[in-house]
């Protein structure tokens, strides 16, 4: 079976004042479809520029990286902007909606860039949101709706379009612990269907709900651990009540 | 739960979605609207001084087509130069030195004139019943209407014979048969000029003014002799005098050269010697009219330039606000990289909001300026002419502003960098 990212030597240098900083170097690993990874590392670690460039946002300094089989780094901005349209969802710490569109206008956004019908559209959009258990805000604006929901939304926009892989850059980051702890459930409910995703975090309460971690210091990837993953849904029902009054 | 929706054929050359793309210009113009329309209303001041400027430059042109018209096509104007009276030369509008013969001689001697006809004009009170009305008489022949192309609206012209006999018969211009006869038809009627009784046989077709501002109706005419023997005092030296010659050229031809053919005709006829000057003037009124209407051309293009740099101006408006745009949507636009949008998604985007914008402002400026052409036609009376291509070019231009202005700011929406932007604060 294709492994859905393969990369060897994966290395990135960013121009620094005089000389380079070398964000990522010689990472090499493979992650078979439908995996839940988990990225871990202190700010400054390499994570981030690992999952840009697995989100095909960055080019490689050096190394090579392929997605489903695909060859990335030759390609063109066109074929990289179909690529992550295609392949890819893309969730965020800050949620990223767009405050002027209600969450149907949000999660359609993606599959505009991918031609599609706007009737069609519309439906695939609404069944995303049904996905996430939002089926009745679909027409509330991002401002009308709290933290988590907004999340929830970014994530049905995520998997509108069927991505092979979900991105998330610590999508939990601005969110309470409850609140996390059920987006950890959705992303786990979704990974079950299939779904790889590779989260960036630097939370190990929030790293132990994926299947494998991959840590990263200095711009090295350190280790690469397989692990019992934690139930999220589980936890959520084993949370304080105090915990769940804030 | 069931999260993962049905896969989707994937069509990897796709276009843009333009429909989409408008949606989205509209509701990102009328997200910021108050500054929407301030950027818009550049566009819009310019567009309406182009389209108001542009209206009445071509209502005075219209005008000046009009006057051409009226004055007759091909016509050229013999003036009798200053008769010389024992070495004591009279000036212009003393003494004519052109004659009843000259005419003939240039309707007969050069072959691209059509018709000649000799007039003479006087001022007199003519009387009609009780009504009386100073007017001027012009005395003349049948081929002077031809030269004119002026004609009768009611009754009839005169006979060669009427002419040549010294009938008492007249045509009375528009204005002088409303001001001494009113409502009632005058054909038929007797008219004193001088005490002489004539009888009007036709009213002329209203003309108008020429372009020195004279009414060309308030005239009647009479036979040319009938006036040398009855209205006109004639002694044995004026006798056969005309003052002007109004001469047709034949339509296609040259009239430079029958100008010159005049000339040269008038000199051996006056018999002026090498050295001296011409003894006539010649004046062809299209030309005189050619130059009005360049000017009239000249003032309207510095108009239009006037309105094409307040257009100018805008369209550095729409140019900054898109720029302001971009900036305070760099996050939306590594969002919208980040899933899935080309650089040309980008570009096309911001590219429409901005034609959006000098559009809309260019419409708008359309309508004010045609409401302000018609309050300009309405209030100050000037001739004013929207046209269908200036509309047209003046919305085409306002759109390429737009484009123009427009596609620096979305360039630079398009080659931001999706991470450098997603981080944007």
């Amino acid at each position: 079976m294709t492994a859905l990212i393969e990369t060897q030597g994966l290395t990135k240098h960013y121009p620094a004042g005089d000389g380079v900083v070398a964000a990522l170097q010689d990472v090499s690993l493979s992650i078979a479809p439908g995996r839940f990874v988990a990225a871990m590392g202190p700010s400054g670690s390499g994570k981030s520029t690992f999952l840009n460039l697995i989100g095909c946002l960055d080019r490689p300094t050096r190394g090579s990286y392929r997605l489903m089989g695909e060859e990335v780094e030759a390609l063109s901005h066109d074929r990289l902007a179909d690529l992550r349209s295609r392949r890819l969802g893309f969730v965020f710490q800050s949620f990223n909606l767009l405050p002027r569109a209600d969450a149907l206008a949000n999660v359609e956004l993606p599959l505009i860039y991918r031609g599609m019908p706007r009737r069609q559209r519309r439906e695939r959009a609404a069944a995303a949101l049904a996905a996430v258990g939002l089926a009745d805000r679909m027409h509330h604006r991002p401002t009308q709706l709290s933290g988590g929901q907004q999340q929830r939304v970014a994530i049905a926009r995520a998997i509108v379009g069927s991505p092979d892989l979900i991105l998330a850059d610590e999508p939990t980051g601005a969110l309470d612990t409850r609140t996390g702890l059920s987006i950890m459930a959705l992303f786990q409910a979704l990974n079950r269907d299939g779904v790889g995703i590779l989260m960036v975090t630097h939370d190990a309460d929030v790293a132990r709900f994926a299947e494998r971690v991959l840590r990263f210091r200095d711009g090295r990837l350190k280790a690469d651990e397989t692990q019992n993953a934690a139930d999220a849904a589980t936890a959520l029902v084993a949370l304080p009540e105090a915990d769940a009054a804030a | 739960m069931n999260a993962t929706l049905p896969p989707i054929a994937s069509s990897p050359r796709r276009g843009i979605d333009v429909l989409e793309a408008l949606r989205g210009a509209l509701s990102a113009l009328s997200a910021n609207l108050l500054r929407s329309i301030l950027t818009a209303l550049g566009i819009f001041i310019g567009v309406a001084a182009v389209i108001a400027t542009v209206a009445v430059g071509e209502g005075a042109r219209r005008q000046v087509l009009a006057q051409i018209q009226s004055l007759g096509a091909n016509l050229l104007i013999v003036w009798g130069g200053s008769a010389t009276m024992g070495g004591v030369r009279l000036g212009a509008g003393g003494r004519s030195n052109l004659s009843w013969d000259d005419a003939a001689a240039i309707a007969r001697e050069i072959s691209e004139v059509q018709v000649a006809a000799g007039s003479i004009r006087q001022t007199f009170q003519v009387v009609a019943g009780n009504q009386n009305w100073s007017t001027t008489v012009l005395a003349t022949e049948p081929d002077y209407f031809t030269a004119h192309e002026w004609v009768a609206d009611g009754g009839r012209l005169f006979s060669p014979e009427e002419a040549a006999g010294g009938r008492k018969v007249v045509i009375l211009g528009a204005t002088v048969a409303e001001m001494l006869f009113a409502e009632e038809d005058p054909v038929g009627h007797e008219i004193r000029i001088r005490q002489t009784p004539f009888e009007v046989i036709g009213v002329m077709a209203r003309k108008g003014q020429n372009p020195m501002g004279q009414d060309q109706d308030d005239t009647v005419f009479v036979p040319y002799w009938t006036a040398r023997r009855s209205v006109m005092g004639a002694s044995r030296a004026n006798a056969r005098q005309v003052g002007v010659i109004s001469v047709k050229v034949h339509e296609g031809e040259n009239m430079a050269a029958a100008e010159e053919a005049i000339r040269t005709l008038m000199r051996q006829r006056h018999r002026v010697a090498a050295n001296e000057p011409d003894s006539v003037s010649i004046r062809n009124l299209s030309d005189i009219q050619a130059t009005r209407d360049a000017s009239a051309r000249t003032l309207s293009a510095l108009l239009a330039s006037v309105a094409a740099v307040s257009l100018l101006v805008g369209g550095i408006g729409v140019m900054n606000i898109m720029l302001v745009s971009v900036t305070e949507r760099t996050r939306e636009i590594g969002l919208r990289l980040a899933i899935g949008a080309r650089r040309r998604d980008v570009l096309a985007q911001f590219l429409l909001e901005a034609v959006m914008l000098a559009l809309l402002g260019g419409a708008a400026g359309v309508l004010a300026g045609m409401a302000l052409s018609h309050i300009l036609a309405d209030v100050a009376g000037w001739p004013v002419l929207v046209r269908a291509d200036a509309v047209l070019i003046a919305v085409g231009v306002s759109a390429l502003t737009g484009l123009f202005f427009g596609f620096w700011p979305a360039r630079r929406a398009a080659h931001l960098d999706p991470i450098t932007a997603l981080r944007h604060e």
